[in-house]
């Protein structure tokens, strides 16, 4: 389990300390262990909740509308260059 | 020992709609970066997305023309990742339930089979700055433009094979309109599964996914290195594990991805922003009187309805609005072979010299076949003729204005022709020394000179003879 929790957290790239960990450990056990109780209810041929709306196909036209300035864009962005975003190097 | 290359490939498309995949920014190629981004492709939180309809239809028409079963009810799925050309950190994509699977392509006479199409969206685009290693710039412009991914089974043997899969794949889709397919802008790019085992050998090899392959060229060079790269390995007896390896243009060799595989778990789930997508029972068959003749059946057709080579049109019907060019030409002027030639000659010359497309220069097909008319009836002769399309082709005057303001008009009176060979003679005594002895070469430089007097208007086949007969004569 702990194993898990750690691949977990590395996979959502959340850091944790040693103590975290633990807690963490435990809560999710609990969690499991309390969803599990719903895998004994039958489901066979029932179809899987994938919404709670019963709607399909909801679209738009393919109309262009106006994107927002770079200005605004960029205005969130940690560090900008130019009309960039400037990340740390990913490759 | 022989062996044997198994690949198949996945192949993303740019579909050609307007607007994005969810939202309503301009999908158009080369713009200032990140000026076409809206809080949905940027990921802001609280945003819904809308599917574009013009992008299912898209896919869908795709599907119908592959031959796939399109399914009756899809869905969309998150892809969960990290990396920073994709500003949600999860994909919207399709997993599960994709919008058609099962059909195939022919190529040479092979049946290639498609697994599965779908529909997601494009990431941002990174750059990685020479000059400075410490970070990368992010353009989201292509963030969110409809993509259309489409898999194939394992059913190609050889790295010309695939080449000739993706051309084949491409020219389909260009005829179709459902993307314009073009590598240089990113709008076709492909990953290959690529394996090797011995011939007869039941199953599959292991398995390597080559990325980065941005040309046909790059696939073919690609695939052929690590086709010869795994036969070592097997040959040697070295064992080689699965896994994702780029292709380094450069040094023309693939590179283990190390590192990056640990997030190949991307936890697929349905995506709860937007509902499902429900498609009719008659939707196939409503979209097939949408799907235009593709090309293996117009090439096939050409060759029956107009006694044309099967090279004549393999290249006539490369590009759609070409054979249709071809076509409407032959309406004015019935002499298709003719008008093939003029095509794939002249006219193709002056478009490749001025890099534009058949529908974008002034050449209308009734001028070409009004040209070709003029050269078969004798109006005006070959050579003419040529000056006559560049002409038209610079100036879109149509070539029967041409020929009449350059008076072109080929000189019919036997007199009027003659009266110019006998001058080109007395003027040019030497070369008619030299003919006369017996040096062929020399009624070339002749009818030339004849040529240039009438301004290319004298049939060069009658100046010939009326030169060889004067030989004869004397």
């Amino acid at each position: 389990m702990k194993q898990q929790v750690k691949y977990l957290a590395e996979l959502a790239r959340i850091a944790l300390t040693e103590q975290e960990l633990a807690g963490l450990e435990q809560d999710l056990e609990k969690i499991l262990d309390y969803v599990s109780q719903l895998e004994k209810i039958e489901t066979t041929g029932v179809e899987p909740t994938y919404h709670v709306v019963p709607m399909t196909n909801v679209w738009r036209q393919d109309k262009v509308e106006a994107s927002l300035s770079t200005e605004k864009a960029l205005a969130n962005a940690p560090e900008r260059h130019g009309n960039f975003f400037k990340v740390p190097r990913v490759i | 020992m022989k062996f044997e290359t198994v690949i198949g490939l996945e192949v993303h498309v740019e579909l050609a709609t307007a607007s994005k995949m969810f939202c309503g920014c301009s999908t158009s190629f080369g713009a200032a970066a990140n000026s076409q981004v809206c809080p949905i492709c940027l990921g802001m939180p609280g945003v819904l997305p809308v599917v574009n309809q013009e992008a299912v239809q898209l896919a869908l028409k795709t599907a119908v023309a592959f031959h796939c079963q399109i399914a009756a009810v899809c869905r969309f799925a998150r892809k969960s990742y990290f990396y920073p050309d994709l500003p949600k950190n999860y994909q919207i994509s399709q997993y599960e339930e994709p919008l058609a699977t099962g059909g195939w392509l022919e190529i040479s006479g092979q049946r290639i089979r498609i697994r599965r199409i779908h529909l997601e969206e494009d990431a941002g685009k990174l750059i990685h700055p020479e000059q400075d290693q410490t970070y990368s710039l992010i353009d989201f412009n292509r963030t969110g433009i409809p993509l259309m991914e489409i898999v194939t089974e394992p059913d190609l043997r050889s790295p010309e094979a695939a080449v000739e899969f993706l051309q084949r794949l491409r020219q389909n889709l260009r005829y179709l309109r459902v993307s314009d397919c073009s590598m240089e802008e990113g709008s076709l790019r492909c990953d290959a599964n690529i394996s090797v085992r011995r011939e007869g050998q039941p199953g599959l090899g292991v398995k390597v996914e080559v990325k980065n392959l941005n040309s046909f060229k790059s696939v073919r060079k690609a695939l052929l290195f690590e086709a010869s790269r795994q036969t070592r390995l097997l040959i040697e007896g070295k064992p080689f594990r699965q896994e994702t390896r780029l292709w380094n243009e450069n040094l023309g060799i693939t590179e283990s991805m190390r590192g990056k595989e640990q997030a190949h778990d991307y936890r697929y789930f349905p995506e709860p922003d937007l509902v499902p997508l429900r498609f009719e029972a008659g939707v196939t068959a409503s979209l097939k009187t949408e799907v235009v003749e593709l090309p293996q059946a117009r090439r096939e057709r050409l060759i029956k309805d107009y006694g044309l080579s099967s090279y004549e049109a393999e290249v006539l019907t490369a590009e759609k609005e070409v054979a249709d060019y071809f076509e409407e030409a032959v309406r004015y002027y019935p002499q298709p072979r003719m008008v093939a030639n003029w095509i794939m000659g002249d006219l193709a010359g002056l478009l490749r010299e001025k890099k534009c497309a058949i529908n974008q220069q002034p050449v209308t097909a009734e001028m070409l076949g009004e040209l070709a008319r003029m050269v078969h009836d004798g109006k005006i002769t070959m050579t003419a003729a040529k000056d006559v399309l560049r002409e038209t082709f610079n100036t879109g005057k149509h070539p029967a204005l041409v020929v009449q303001e350059r008076n072109l008009v080929q000189i019919d009176d036997a007199s009027a022709v003659k009266t110019v060979v006998d001058q080109v003679i007395a003027e040019n005594p030497k070369a008619w020394a030299d003919f006369l002895a017996g040096t062929d070469k020399a009624i070339g430089f002749l009818i030339g000179q004849v040529m240039r007097k009438t301004r290319g208007r004298a049939n060069p086949r009658k100046v010939e003879e009326l030169i060889r007969g004067y030989r004869h004569g004397k």
